[in-house]
Order: C-alpha cells, then structure tokens, then sequence
C-alpha cells in the first residue's frame, strides 16, 4: 500500500508533464485538424533552453533559488514559443489549404530538423544537472518503507495547475480564447466575421509551445537530464494522452496526461520497466480500437 | 476552406514589393533568428570529465547563422518575385507537351536496361555496385509501401516493423534451423503478411492521421520488443552469423563446389555483389509486376477508390475491411522480403536498423514519388538514397538536411515529382443528366 501511494504521486508528477505537453497536440489538433509531429521536438529545445539559461544565471554568480527558477521559466517559455512560431510559419502555413498528408509530413521533416539541430548544436550527449530543488516531506513511513513528497514534485504539480487555470481563463474569458474557439468550429465562417484566422492559429501554436516549454522545464528539473532524442517518445506518450482524453478537449488532456503518466509509472513499478513504452503504445491502439473519441471527446460526424 | 480568390493573386502580383519591403522582411527574419539561435547555437553545453557542466560561447557561429537567413530571406524573396505569384498557370506548348509525355514513355526500358546493365559496366567498382543494391532494396520497399499509402491511400508510419519482421524471420530460421535463403524468403513474406493482418484489423475504423499514429506506435512496439525479448532475438546485439545466400543450393564461395569453382572461374568476392544485385533486382521487379498486375484486378480498383473516398466505397458495396487488409498485407509482404534480402546481404541484423527515420525515409520516397507513380518511387529512391551518399561525409547534417528537404518539398510539391493519382478506370465521356432524373428518391 506504501509502495502504491508512494507510486501514485510519482504517477501525478509524470502525467502533469505529459498532460502540459499534450495540451499543444490538443489545441493544434482541435483548430487545424492536424497532428503537430514536432511537438515533441518542441518540448525537448525547451528541456535545452531551460538548461543552458539556467547554466549562463548560475554562472553569473546568481544563487537566489526561485529567482532563477522564475527567469528560466520565462526566458524558455519565450525563446520556445517563438519556435513554435516559427514552425508553423514555415512548415505548416503554406499548407494550409494542401491535401490531407502534406501537413502531417511536412510535420514529420520538421521533426527530423529540430531534433538533429539540437544534435549538431549542442552534442549527442546526454547533458545532466545536478539536483537544483532538493528536500521535501516524509508523509508517512510504514514498515520500514517510506512515502516522500519531495520539494520538486510539489513545484511541478502546482505550476501545472496554475497553468491550467490561466490557460483555462484563457480561452474561455478572452478574445483570443473565443477567436480560437470559432476557428475551431468553423474558419471560414469565423474569417468572415472578422477573426484574423492566421493569427489565431499562430497563437494556437505559440501558447502550445510554451506550454511545452515548461514541461521540458519541469522535466529537466525532476529527471536532471536533458538530450536532443527524448522528445520523440515524449511526444508519442503525449499525444497518446490527448487521444486518450478526448482530442480537441483541453480538461481531456489533462485527464489524459494523468492516466498516462500513471499507467506507465504503475506498470513499471508492477510489471517490468523494459515494456512500460510498449504500454503507453498499446494502450493508444486499444483505446482508439474502443473508444475513439476519446474519454471527454466529442463524436466526429462524417459528412458525406 | 480554399477562400483564395483570384482577385487576391492579382492585386499581389500588381503591387510588386519594392527593395524597402524586401529589406524589412529580411531584418524581421534576422532578428527571429537571432532569438532563436541566441541560446542553441550562441552557447554550447557539454558534461566536463567529473559530470559538471560546463558552458562556452559561440558568437561567431551565431553571427554567422544570422547573417545566412538574413542574406537567404533576401534570396528568397527576390527569388518568390522572379518567379510570380503561386497562382500562375504556366502555359506549355503542346509540341513540348507531346515531347515530355514521349520521353516519360522512353524512360522507364531505358533506365531498367541501364539497371540491368550496371553490374557489366560496374564490374570493378565495388561502391557502385554496393550503392545500386541498396538504391534499389528502398526502390523495392517503396514500392511495396506504395501499395499501401499510393494506391490504398493508407498512411502507414512503421512499414518498418513488416521491414524488420521479414529480416528476423530470415535470421532466427536460417541461424536456428539452418533453413535456406530460398526457403525462408517466402516464409519471411508470409510472416510479415500476418503481421501486416494483425496490424490491419484493429486499424479497420481508423483513418487519416490517427492511422498514422497507430502505426507508427505498431513499428515502434515491433521495434521494443525485438530489443527486449533477448532469448529470442539476442536484444540490442542483434543476430550475427546470417548464412549468405546461395544459387539454388550453390554457394558462392571459393570451395570447391562453389559456382567459381563448378564454372571452372577464378573466384572473385565480386561474384556475391553482382548475385545479391540481380537478386534485388529481381524481387524489385516481382513487387512491380505483382502492383501493376493488382491493379488491374477488381482488388486493386477497390484500392484506388478507397483511396478517393472511403464512404462511397462502401455505399457502393465495396467491402472495405477485406479491401484494407489485403492492402496492408500484400504491402508487408513485400516488405518482408525486402528485409529477408536486407539481412542476407548484412548477414548481422540489429534493433538499430529498423527505427523510424526508416519507415519516414521509406515514406518520403513514395511521397516524393508522387504516391502511386511506380516510375515516380523508383526515380524518388534514387534521388533519395543518392542524396543521402552525397552527404555521408556530413554524418551530422544527414538527417537535418533530409528533414528540411521533406518540408521544402511539401512546401515546392506536395504532390510529389510525378504527380499520378488519377484512377486507373473513369469515364471518358461526361454524361450529362437532367436535373430531373437525380432528385430525391429518383437518381
């Protein structure tokens, strides 16, 4: 029972970075209809950029702990937002209006491009840091085997959260948040009314990616390690998470990211670790076998 | 959505943007990327000896990285001015029309006699003939893929698994059980065809771009469990030991029943190169002649018109989950065989071989080869895998440059080279109807 509790909140603190990250495929999804491949990617030059800011303010001799924390989280949240601007300007606008595969493969060769840039920027090799937020709590200790709530997971539950609530806000109290909703519905309807429907979609991308920017963050603060490959399956367990929860829906990939970050912490903590990827795939297979709109998704009607 | 109007292209192509505009645009591209790069490229981080890390910039590179979109968002912009607005129909004279449909006609015997011919004309030139082989296995794979993604209008992410499948299935028979090559290459295709059911069935109701997921995370499942199922596939150290094939029972070695020896040749190692060559060849031809000879068939017409549209396939009766999984079994078979080829020919096979920048390579060729095209595939691999050996010096950059070339191309063509996706069956006459005879209840 220790061993489940004390998994249970290592499975919170995983799915808050894979629920952050699969609110970018949701929201992108949910407007353009396409599954944004480099989201993944996106995620990891944030886990980078996270890193070396951090580097360059310690250098400077800055020791004042939430301070830093704070300037990093901006400085990637900016920085990784205007790649994801920069993506979709160049990869995926001049296909808006394309055939139905040349998004998701023009997605694919984006992915291919952020992922080796790293490489070549910053070196194949697997870059640690050194535990920035240590201590933490002792909820309770049975037989011998304790439960720890360590400081770390708290910041990472609760930026998730904060987050959350302002990305909620969002989208439901401002215009951006009521633009992005008309695109979503119906984008030649909503240009007609007078929504600039190309900003709104940049801005989709750039919320997402920042968004993805403090999951690399968050992941770089909890794992200590960032390199150029971990993008990739991140990405995959992500999107996993928004199918899971119903595509297009944002509490969805929330939800969606819990479970994932649950069912992989608790099944190699069961099971083995050598498959817990296998079940983060398998499950989107059976979960898009069984129920493919998803847990708080709505049903897509085919018109003919 | 196409709410372009004309009117749109018009008025952009009066007003041409003058040297002022151009200059703006460059900046803004220039100081986009300065942010971009100013962290990525600016500074490099690297784990000292001790795991500490360490930092030092790169100001140089940065500026230098600046001063190329700035100086490339100029190009391009003069370039985008030069050529017109995107609209422009060109209009080519029929003369020209009729010579490039002659020579689209010629091309095909002439490059396939070339083929054949590369082995006499290459005789000494062991790269040569070892980049024709692997040129033409992607030729072979995207054919098969094309089945699936061209003709079916399935987007299929892991061909690799079927890929890998055929490859094991080669390794682990002939290594266990001392099968030969001529016995397990249909054994591998029919495998990897099991496969590609088994893959099919749950994807039945799927379409577009979550079918592409699930099989992209059906080619990475494929791909974990040969790593981790060690007793059976010797995990991330491979299969080594892969017995090389031979002609029907004649092997090619210097021994003394070899082919060298029963001809009564001097033996030469190029003698294996020039067999594995037709080899290729050969099963690449077979997955043509079986394409082409498919689509003919009732099956393949059901193909294509699933691929045009899949809700009145069914109205029409078509069913489409026979339709679907022959599509994606006859597409793995192929690839099954490529790969028992591909692991003859290694004779070491590893997890490392079948990852997913094979299925995206693979996928790009049919893309490039305009999805369909069986010519258009077999030119795509060539510029493709050539492409590819053109940079090898640049191991680095390989990957980069293939990513940025599938976005330009999407961006430049997105219907591939050779665009060809027209059914192979339509009317040829347009029948009018009256307007009378489709109402409700009466068309």
């Amino acid at each position: 029972m220790d061993y489940f509790a004390q998994q249970l909140i290592n499975g919170i603190v995983l799915g808050s970075i894979y629920g952050l990250i699969a609110i970018g495929y949701t929201m992108v999804y949910g407007i353009v209809g396409m599954i944004n491949f480099a989201h993944g990617d996106i995620f990891m030059i944030g886990g980078f950029i996270a890193l070396i800011s951090f580097l360059i303010l310690v250098s400077f001799g800055l020791t004042v702990v939430p301070v830093i924390l704070l300037i990093v989280l901006l400085v990637s949240m900016a920085i990784t937002a205007l790649y994801g601007w920069t993506v979709e300007r160049i990869a995926y606008r001049p296909l808006r209006h394309s055939f139905r595969l040349a998004p998701m493969l023009s997605a694919i060769g984006m992915s291919f491009v952020l992922t080796n840039y790293s490489q070549v920027a910053q070196g194949a090799r697997v870059k640690p840091v050194p535990p920035i937020i240590t201590g933490g709590y002792t909820l309770y200790e049975a037989d011998g085997f304790v439960v720890r709530l360590s400081n770390i997971q708290i910041i990472v539950v609760i930026t998730t959260v904060v987050l959350l609530a302002i990305f909620t806000w969002l989208v439901a109290r401002t215009r951006l948040g009521r633009d992005m909703r008309a695109c979503e519905q119906d984008q030649t309807m909503a240009a007609l009314l007078g929504v600039d429907v190309d900003r709104t979609i940049s801005m989709t991308f750039v919320i997402g990616a920042a968004l993805a920017a403090v999951a690399g963050m968050m992941y770089l603060l909890y794992y200590g390690l960032v390199d150029f490959f971990m993008g990739f399956v991140a990405g995959i367990k992500a999107f996993t998470a928004a199918v899971l929860g119903g595509i297009g829906s944002l509490p969805g990939a929330m939800l969606g990211g819990l479970l994932i970050g649950l069912i992989e912490t608790l099944w190699s903590a069961y099971f083995s670790v050598e498959y817990k990827d296998v079940a983060a795939f398998s499950i989107l297979i059976v979960v898009l076998i069984f129920l493919p709109t998803g847990l708080l998704g709505r049903p897509e009607v085919e018109k003919v | 959505m196409g709410v372009t109007t004309p009117a749109a292209h018009s008025s952009a192509a009066a007003q041409a943007p003058g040297a002022a505009f151009i200059f703006k645009k460059a900046l803004i591209s220039a100081l986009v990327a300065l942010v971009l790069f100013s962290l990525m490229i600016g500074v490099r981080t690297e784990a000292g000896s001790d795991g500490q890390l360490t930092y030092w910039t790169r100001f140089g590179d940065l500026a230098a990285m600046v001063a190329t979109v700035f100086g490339g968002s100029i190009v391009v912009e003069l370039l985008r001015q030069w050529w017109g607005p995107v609209g422009t129909v060109r209009i080519v004279p029929p003369s020209v029309q009729s010579g490039l449909a002659l020579a689209r006609r010629g091309i095909a015997p002439v490059l396939l006699t070339l083929t054949f011919l590369v082995p006499v004309i290459f005789y000494n030139e062991r790269y040569i003939l070892d980049l024709g082989i692997l040129v033409l296995t992607y030729v072979m794979l995207g054919w098969g893929l094309n089945v699936v993604v061209g003709l079916a209008g399935l987007l299929d992410l892991g061909y690799v698994a079927f890929y890998a499948v055929g490859a094991y299935s080669y390794a682990l028979l002939a290594t266990n059980f001392g099968l030969s090559f001529w016995i397990c290459l249909p054994l591998a295709g029919i495998l990897a065809a099991f496969c590609g059911v088994l893959l099919g069935f749950p994807v039945l109701r799927l379409r577009g771009d979550y079918l592409a997921i699930v099989t992209l995370a059906f080619g990475e499942i494929i791909r974990l469990v040969i790593i981790n199922w060690q007793s059976l596939t010797g995990g991330p150290n491979g299969v080594t030991g892969i017995p090389r094939p031979t002609l029907f029972g004649i092997p090619l070695t210097p021994a003394d029943d070899g082919l060298a020896a029963l001809l009564g040749i001097e033996f030469s190692p190029t003698h294996r190169i020039v067999f594995l060559f037709y080899l290729i060849l050969a099963l690449a031809l077979l997955t043509n002649w079986v394409t082409i000879r498919l689509r003919r068939l009732p099956i393949g017409r059901a193909w294509e018109a699933l691929r045009e549209d899949e809700v009145a396939c069914r109205a029409l009766g078509i069913n489409t989950t026979t339709t679907k999984l022959t599509a994606f079994a006859t597409g793995a078979m192929f690839g099954g065989l490529a790969g028992a080829f591909f692991a003859t020919r290694q004779g070491f096979i590893s997890p490392e071989s079948f990852t997913f920048h094979e299925s995206a390579l693979v996928l790009a060729i049919v893309v490039l080869g305009g999805m369909g095209s069986q010519l258009g595939v077999a030119l795509a691999a060539l510029v493709m895998i050539g492409g590819f050996e053109l940079f090898r010096g640049l191991e680095q950059f390989r990957m980069l440059v293939f990513g940025l070339a599938m976005v330009l191309l999407m961006i430049w063509r997105p219907r591939g080279l050779i665009g060809h996706r027209a059914p192979t069956v339509f009317l040829h006459h347009n029948q009018a109807i009256s307007s009378d005879l489709v109402k409700e209840g009466h068309g």
